[in-house]
């Protein structure tokens, strides 16, 4: 029985899992390339004062600041709650 | 006019100094005169790795303090000529290094030499900053997992922002992959990142790739860069890094397992 179990488990590789996750986590840290200093902090605080108003997740409000020319532009995202 | 390199990577223990001191070494022993300099300020080790330790009088720091001369400091190889080795202090803190005073030391040795390698601290702070900022090239140095990975990805943001050429706007500083302590059996077994996997995510040149290698361990305890040990997988590996280095164009090898043959197979594999 128990070699049975043995030669059924199959053993999950673990590389591609490593990939993944490293995939996620280097494209969150490009998008923080560049940005002030002060936008971890902002978002912090953006997200106190909503849930001032509405019960949201710690990662409901994404920023995002995108230098042109001669302006920039923050980018807010909200993601609220279904009622 | 050298060229300025720095071996980085983020991370600690990946093999930095290792690396700096068999490139170092292969470089010279192509006739490129260069010398090797270890920030790694309080934490110094490339002294140990090129087996000079004994021979350190004055440091990096002292010359920066004013408290000696560059050929004061300067430790002239014992294997190699062209070689040079420019040791970190042991004793003072981080701070001792100003940016104008690393500035003033490279400018010197830039002159004299083909080659100026930087042996960088692990982590992102003043230390890792400076080793960095006037580098031409960098060697990012990454182990086949992920959290150096991660480090690596970090680092190479640094380089694209806070180095001389960056905020000079001058050319980028350029970019390399060395891939250390790869296991084509893990990989097959597909417990280990592949080789393609890391290039896909950090997305830059690959300078070489070193194998897990019984050959580094034995140089670093006696002190003999692993260049020296010319016909092991590690020093092979290493001299064609050099070669890609100086712009040759060397097919990749020891990215696969090795084909086991029965003796092997029923008594072990044989020494690499």
């Amino acid at each position: 029985m128990k070699l049975l179990d043995f030669l059924k488990r199959e053993r999950k590789q673990s590389a591609p899992v490593a990939k993944e996750r490293l995939q996620i986590i280097v494209a969150h840290q490009r998008s923080q390339q560049g940005q002030p200093e002060y936008m971890p902090k902002l978002e912090r605080e953006l997200v106190e004062v909503i849930r001032r108003y509405v019960d949201v997740d710690d990662d409901a409000v994404q920023i995002s600041m995108d230098s042109e020319d001669s302006c920039s532009v923050l980018e807010l995202n909200v993601t609220l709650p279904r009622e | 006019m050298a060229k300025i390199i720095v071996v980085t990577s983020g991370k600690g223990g990946v093999g930095k100094t290792t690396s700096a001191a068999a490139m170092s070494t292969g470089l010279a022993l192509r006739g490129k005169k260069t010398v090797v300099l270890d920030f790694d300020v309080g934490l110094r080790n490339l002294d140990l790795v090129m087996g000079c330790e004994r021979r350190v009088v004055y440091d990096l720091v002292n010359v920066i303090q004013g408290e000696a001369g560059l050929n004061q400091a300067l430790i002239r190889d014992k294997r190699v000529d062209n070689l040079f080795i420019l040791p970190a202090s042991q004793t003072r803190d981080k701070e001792a290094l100003t940016p104008e005073g690393v500035a003033e030391v490279l400018a010197q040795l830039k002159e004299d030499f083909d080659y100026v390698i930087c042996d960088s601290p692990a982590g992102i702070e003043s230390g890792a900053q400076l080793a960095m900022y006037h580098a031409d090239e960098a060697v990012v140095v990454t182990n086949p997992e992920i959290s150096s990975v991660r480090d690596s990805d970090r680092i190479l943001g640094l380089l694209s922002a806070k180095t001389r050429r960056a905020e000079q706007a001058d050319e980028p500083v350029r970019e390399h992959l060395l891939i250390t302590r790869y296991n084509p059996d893990r990989v097959d077994s597909g417990d280990m990142l592949t080789l393609d996997d890391i290039r896909e995510i950090l997305a830059i040149d690959l300078l070489g790739l070193i194998p897990e290698s019984e050959a580094v361990l034995r140089a670093s305890n006696q002190g003999v860069p692993v260049t020296h040990d010319a016909e092991s997988d590690a020093g092979l590996a290493y001299a064609d890094a050099i070669s890609r280095l100086i712009g040759e164009d060397v097919p990749l090898r020891f990215h696969e397992a090795r084909k086991k043959g029965l003796l092997s197979r029923m008594f072990g594999g044989g020494h690499r």
